[in-house]
């Protein structure tokens, strides 16, 4: 294995969000914070979800997964669609790199990524309200496992995406809705039948739904079950990002 | 038969089809150890689709390559460790410095710490020195070529493949280029070069292969090339007392350029006379003042082999 080669993919891809921190890191803290200044301004005198949790704390544990999925997907894709664009992909096509290198430095790189944001939205949030923690483990669990999924949901799309509309595409009709329709600001039990039963088809809700747990120890499907379903997601995304990169699809043609 | 020894790039059969067009037809060549090679072909005939291919950029349809003896499929690891390859397109990740990009470069090879002498050699030997900490969207074209050719090197590769180096650089950086790919050779790498001047090739390259349609139509040394013109092609330089103005059908196909009073034609020495040739130019009615004769140079070759684009 070239470990050395892997490592230097790693840190370039840290260091290309690293060095935009403003743009891949504050601003999405900043929008995270947004959403909880409004909605729990809007909706806290009306809403207990789970008995002796105010809405507020329901919240934060919902908008930092929403900012961990959409920064772990945003990381890897941007990083390849403006690589391919460019056409410095070639500089990481060209070196001794395996499929499965290559796969690792970027979902790994999404991972960080989406970390660091959950954690800047989680310390910030600390200052509006006190926070409980049910479950380090969980919490850990489903916060490098969701960011996992993403980065490599976010490699298929970079690779599949020719121009910057087709990835926009991908962001506004299928990142964005799955997960607002999640759970962030609601519990499903809330809903209509016929969309508490779609929401059970939509992963991101259980990565949410894990992730709250970690937080309350309360949660809408049993977390065993959320990190089954997270994790055979992941296993899904992670072989198909790595058998795309294997067959060379849009990239050694 | 050769050792393998002695063979830098080994091609077998290789065919590649993008969709309905078959870019690669069917390519057999070797390139030695230590050769200055000379990759020419018009527009659209294959080149930077073989240097692709060998550098595994693109994957073959049929056939195999080996680079250093490493076939570059199933042994790819050590294949791309033997290869450099500098791009046609000046390509740069507008995220990081030269010193950045170079480090980066070596360390997806595998090199670290130690290879940084290395670096700073090179940023010396192609005057990027002063330009380390810069960011390359900040340079120039050609220190940004210069950019490209020290990532090629960073992990010193034995075998150098440089896709049209010198394509829209000022004359002073082409001759600095030339300069340090002739030091490269000379310290014993391998270098392809592919290059639409071709006057490039005839100075660089020991031997030649000019692609066409995916095919090799000709393979030889720099003067066996040079030989098939001396043979076969001829340039006849006529000035006139006064400009011609209509050019006689006759000599339409075996004008070179045609400047007011001054006419150069190429002439085929097994199908065209040049008594029949000057007999034309004289009953336009123009008096010839001078005659001069030259030997073709590789670029004749290279029109006729070609037949101007149109393959023969």
């Amino acid at each position: 294995m070239n470990i050395r080669g892997f490592y230097t993919l790693f840190c370039k891809e840290l260091l290309r969000f690293y060095k935009v921190a403003v743009q891949t890191i504050l601003a999405p803290v900043i929008t995270a914070l947004l959403y909880l200044l409004v909605f729990s301004h809007v909706l806290k005198e009306h809403i207990e979800v789970y008995p002796d949790v105010s809405y507020t704390a329901f919240l934060i544990p919902g908008l930092i997964m929403m900012a961990v999925i959409q920064n772990s997907f945003a990381n890897s894709s941007s990083s390849l669609i403006q690589s391919k664009y460019t056409g410095n992909i070639l500089f990481i096509l060209l070196p001794p790199l395996s499929y499965l290198e290559f796969y690792l430095a970027f979902m790994a790189a999404a991972v960080v990524r989406g970390v660091a944001v959950g954690t800047g939205v989680l310390l910030t949030s600390l200052f509006f309200v006190d926070l409980p923690l049910h479950s380090m483990l969980y919490l850990l669990l489903f916060g490098i496992m969701s960011s996992a999924t993403l980065g490599s949901m976010g490699i298929i799309a970079g690779i599949w995406a020719d121009k910057f509309d087709h990835l926009a595409g991908f962001q506004n009709f299928v990142i964005m809705p799955l997960s607002f329709l999640s759970g962030v600001f609601y519990s499903i039990h809330s809903l209509p039948d016929i969309w508490q039963t779609a929401s059970h088809f939509n992963p991101f809700f259980y990565m949410i739904d894990g992730f709250r747990y970690s937080f309350f120890g309360q949660s809408d499907v049993d977390p065993l079950f959320s990190l089954s379903v997270v994790s055979l997601f992941l296993l899904i995304l992670a072989s198909t990002a790595m058998w795309i990169l294997k067959s060379g699809y849009k990239l050694r043609n | 038969m050769k050792s393998q020894e002695s063979i830098a790039i080994t091609i077998k059969g290789v065919q590649k089809h993008f969709g309905q067009v078959h870019a690669l037809r069917g390519i057999d060549l070797e390139i030695r150890r230590g050769e200055f090679f000379g990759l020419l072909g018009p527009n659209g005939a294959g080149k930077s689709t073989l240097i692709n291919t060998i550098a595994g950029l693109t994957r073959a349809d049929v056939g195999q390559i080996s680079v250093m003896g490493y076939d570059v499929a199933k042994q790819y690891r050590m294949a791309r460790r033997c290869i450099g390859i500098v791009p046609q397109e000046l390509v740069y990740d507008s995220f990081f410095n030269v010193r950045e990009m170079l480090r980066l470069q070596a360390g997806y090879f595998g090199c670290g710490h130690e290879n940084h002498n290395w670096i700073e050699e090179l940023l010396d030997v192609l005057m990027l020195h002063d330009k380390a900490d810069t960011n390359v969207k900040a340079l120039s074209g050609g220190m940004k070529r210069r950019v490209l050719v020290a990532m090629a090197l960073v992990h010193k590769p034995d075998v150098v493949v440089l896709d049209e180096p010198t394509a829209g650089v000022d004359v002073e950086l082409r001759q600095s280029l030339w300069e340090f790919i002739k030091r490269l050779h000379n310290e014993g790498h391998t270098i392809v070069l592919t290059t639409h001047y071709l006057e490039e090739a005839e100075s660089l390259c020991d031997r030649i292969a000019i692609l066409g349609e995916g095919k090799i139509i000709a393979l030889d040394s720099k003067q066996g090339l040079l030989d098939r013109g001396v043979n076969h092609v001829q340039l006849v330089t006529l000035t006139t007392e006064d400009p011609i103005q209509d050019i006689p059908a006759q000599l339409s196909k075996n004008i070179k350029q045609h400047n007011g009073s001054e006419l150069v034609l190429q002439l085929n020495q097994k199908t065209d006379n040049i008594i029949d040739l000057l007999d034309a130019v004289r009953n336009t009615g123009a008096i010839i003042k001078t005659i001069k004769t030259s030997e073709a140079d590789l670029e004749d070759v290279f029109m006729e082999i070609t037949n101007n684009g149109r393959l023969t």
